[in-house]
């Protein structure tokens, strides 16, 4: 098997069962499922709200244990730990307020016990490339949320992962500053060489990133189809005029209307 | 029962149940600092027990209970009605407000035990003295809260009510009066707590008749049954009285 | 100074300049209160004389000691107690009642394990702050944004390292209130004690000058700690205010 061939990751057989708690049955989240994510490529998931996207990457990430199946980074199994070489960008604003913003980027590099020279210059480099040198001595509350998201990016960045998992990082932004993070995230992808999982439930923006796309269907959440987008390598948002853009997203939005209906308790009939 | 009922009260006996245990948790470590300390510096649970059934309902304690009590009640009512007369004008008045909020809160955490002679000097040995010092610890936390309170209610309440044409009444009535509430009340059931301390603290200075008179005469005659007696039915007062201004307090914040 | 701290300032003044008056008028009967300016030419000398030195000392000692007892094992039990919730529901309704009574009514009991040293009134401090800096830090741990544990994980620090380097620093302005609480209730729970229990300090020295008629004296040491008092919680807020900015929060 050449290394080229081998998936960065991978899910076999996997279900994950969310135990019961005093007053409430267990919750069947995901599964099962099998897939495969490639070296390099930029993969999108997108589905319905509850559908477990979430759940999905942080099961690749080791933030949760499978129920059932084996999760599998870099050919090692992942169990309950998140394996050296991922990094992750969550929805939430997760930069330390108390910290500056140089000292958000280099928080992680710093506990590995990097070099101080190395540090400084991986920071720099990271906060340059996110456009927030001028920031550096910033703390969080003086930023926008948008530019906070980037402060966690770059913290991210910093790490030099292999695997960027980005769980819908842009959901609290506005539509426009969505757009444009969309093009950092390319530029970022590009950059780097990592591969990168994006969970997503804006069609549009899963259609414009990525190489692949896997449509999730609602609870339990199983991938209904994976589309190919066949996209170059050097692509921005104005892909979005492309003819093939207006097919992909309606490829989508046929896969996943009906499941959108089903998670909100609507039954694909009853709607007229 | 239906499923969520049914582990509703398996909870509800579960917190019972743990809290029952801390409690006999409790009892074993006064058990074992009785043995430590003597008899004579600590009485255990058992002879504690013996005295508080015979000293619960007897005169001395009936006497003395009344008389604290009825300070207590006057005190809390000047507090009460002091604290949210402040409150509401500094909240209400922002120039106010602005102006005196740090006072309050430097004056709130003066330890008002210092003020203690000069309000035994003002009013002398008498009941009006206990009652001021009670009144004095209650008046600072409900008018701060209150004065929260009422700074806080969102300003678009206050708009909707003018869209609204209410009239000045309803306004307070109708809207700020159920917006408040639940703060207003957290403020009352802290006002609760620290009145009823001052009170106590009041007679156990200068004072020969109340609760806090009978706990210092028995620090002094080392008579710890009637001590730790006294202190449990303080203890159960003020943790019925709490419970009860936490409730209301929770059903008003349901409601906003 | 900004308008509002003028016009705070004039209040004050007009205030106290209103007490000298009505002293100094006979509208005050000068055995029930005496003039402010009285209060501090009583003060001045009696600081000057060094005579009140270890009256101060062991107060301003019994308090820090408490205060910093309580912060360190009010943090410490608060940590241990939100890591285990069912600890915490079964001690709620005992912290929704501490307060009720007097902690000090155990005091013969801690003079018999302590003898007559200062123990006893710092264990008084210590069981009046400790619960308040326990109910902050719970509170504070509470606030701690549920993305920042799954951050620590990411980075793949231990438990310790967690509480440490993100748990702490994220719960600070809290931790830093039930500092500000900790410090005046052991102030106040340490000269009741003092005052109630005529055991040495400043809170002694007041009852004996109570105690003695000499109001001068009295009032002199009042407004001691009423200067002590208010200095020691202004800086304590004003540092507040400063962290809090930073933060942009908003606690007080």
């Amino acid at each position: 098997m050449a290394a080229a061939d081998a998936a960065h990751a991978s899910l076999s057989g996997v279900t994950r069962v969310f135990p019961g708690t005093a007053g409430h049955p267990p919750v069947h989240a995901l599964g099962p499922i099998d897939f495969e994510l490639k070296r390099g490529e930029f993969f999108a998931v997108v589905g319905p709200s509850g559908c477990g996207k979430s759940t999905l990457l942080e099961l690749i990430a080791g933030l949760q244990r499978p129920t059932e199946g084996t999760v599998a980074f870099e050919g090692r199994p992942v169990s309950g730990e998140v394996p050296d070489g991922i990094g992750v960008v969550f929805q939430e604003d997760a930069s330390f307020p108390w910290l500056t913003v140089y000292d958000n980027a280099a928080f992680g590099v710093r506990q590995n016990g990097v070099a101080a020279e190395e540090v400084r210059r991986r920071v720099d480099d990271a906060l340059a490339f996110m456009g927030l040198k001028d920031f550096a001595r910033a703390y969080p509350a003086q930023l926008s949320g948008g530019m906070r998201q980037r402060v966690c990016i770059a913290r991210t960045l910093v790490l030099q992962p292999h695997l960027i998992l980005l769980d819908e990082p842009f959901g609290a932004l506005d539509a426009q500053t969505r757009l444009l993070m969309g093009d950092e995230v390319l530029r970022l992808w590009r950059r780097t060489g990592a591969t990168v999982l994006l969970i997503t439930h804006a069609l549009d923006e899963a259609a414009m990133l990525s190489d692949r796309i896997g449509a999730m269907s609602a609870r339990p959440g199983r991938f209904m189809d994976i589309i190919e987008t066949g996209w170059p390598r050097e692509r921005d948002s104005t892909i979005v005029s492309e003819a093939a853009f207006g097919d992909i997203t309606g490829r989508l939005w046929e896969n996943l209307r009906g499941e959108s209906l089903k998670s909100l308790g609507i039954s694909d009939r009853a709607v007229e | 029962m239906n499923r969520a009922r049914a582990s509703a009260v398996v909870g509800a006996t579960r917190r019972a149940t743990d809290t029952l245990i801390i409690a006999i948790a409790v009892l074993l470590l006064w058990q074992g600092l009785a043995r430590v300390a003597g008899s004579t510096a600590l009485a255990g649970p058992g002879p504690t027990l013996t005295y508080f059934m015979h000293f619960v309902p007897s005169q001395r304690f009936a006497v003395n209970a009344l008389s604290t009590t009825l300070t207590f009640g006057w005190a809390l009512i000047i507090a009460y009605g002091l604290g949210l007369a402040i409150g509401v004008w500094m909240g209400a008045h922002r120039l106010s407000g602005a102006v005196g909020e740090p006072i309050l809160i430097t004056l709130y955490s003066i330890p008002k035990i210092t003020l203690y002679p000069v309000i035994l000097l003002i009013f002398g040995l008498t009941v009006s003295g206990k009652v001021a010092f009670g009144a004095i610890h209650g008046i600072l936390p409900v008018a701060l809260l209150t004065m929260a309170a009422i700074r806080n209610i969102p300003p678009v309440y206050l708009k909707s009510a003018r869209a609204l044409h209410l009239s000045p009444w309803q306004t307070i009535v109708k809207v700020l009066l159920p917006a408040t509430l639940p703060e207003v009340v957290a403020g009352l059931r802290i006002g609760f707590t620290v009145t009823l301390f001052g009170v106590l603290l009041s007679e156990m200075f200068a004072s020969q008749h109340g609760l806090g008179f009978l706990i210092v005469n028995d620090m002094a005659l080392l008579q710890t049954e009637e001590m730790i007696s006294i202190a449990v039915v303080l203890f159960v007062f003020a943790a019925v009285a709490n419970a009860l201004l936490l409730w209301i307090e929770r059903r008003m914040h349901r409601r906003v | 100074m900004t308008r509002v701290g003028w016009i705070r300032l004039v209040v004050i003044v007009a205030a106290i300049a209103a007490l000298e008056l009505a002293c100094r008028a006979g509208f005050i009967n000068p055995k029930v209160v005496i003039p402010p300016s009285e209060m501090a030419s009583a003060l001045v000398p009696l600081l000057a004389s060094g005579q009140i030195n270890d009256d101060i000392a062991r107060t301003l000692g019994v308090v820090t000691l408490a205060a910093v007892l309580s912060v360190v094992f009010g943090f410490a039990l608060g940590l241990l107690i939100h890591a285990l919730p069912r600890v915490r529901e079964a001690l709620d309704p005992y912290f929704a009642t501490y307060y009720a009574v007097p902690v000090f009514i155990f005091y013969p009991v801690m003079i018999a394990i302590f003898g007559f040293s200062p123990w006893p009134i710092v264990l008084i401090g210590f069981a009046t702050a400790v619960v308040a800096m326990i109910i902050a830090t719970l509170n504070g741990l509470d606030r701690v944004p549920r993305v920042l544990t799954k951050v620590a994980r990411v980075h793949r620090l231990g438990t310790l390292a967690t509480s440490l380097k993100l748990k702490l620093p994220a719960a600070a302005p809290y931790l830093f209130t039930g500092i500000k609480l900790s410090v005046s209730y052991a102030f106040v729970s340490v000269i009741a004690a003092e005052f109630i229990l005529s055991s040495a300090g400043l809170g002694r020295e007041i009852a004996d000058a109570y105690n003695d008629f000499n109001n001068r004296r009295m009032y002199a040491l009042i407004l001691l700690l009423l200067v002590i008092a208010s200095v020691v919680n202004s800086a304590l807020h004003a540092w507040d205010i400063r962290w809090a900015k930073r933060r942009g929060i908003t606690t007080a």
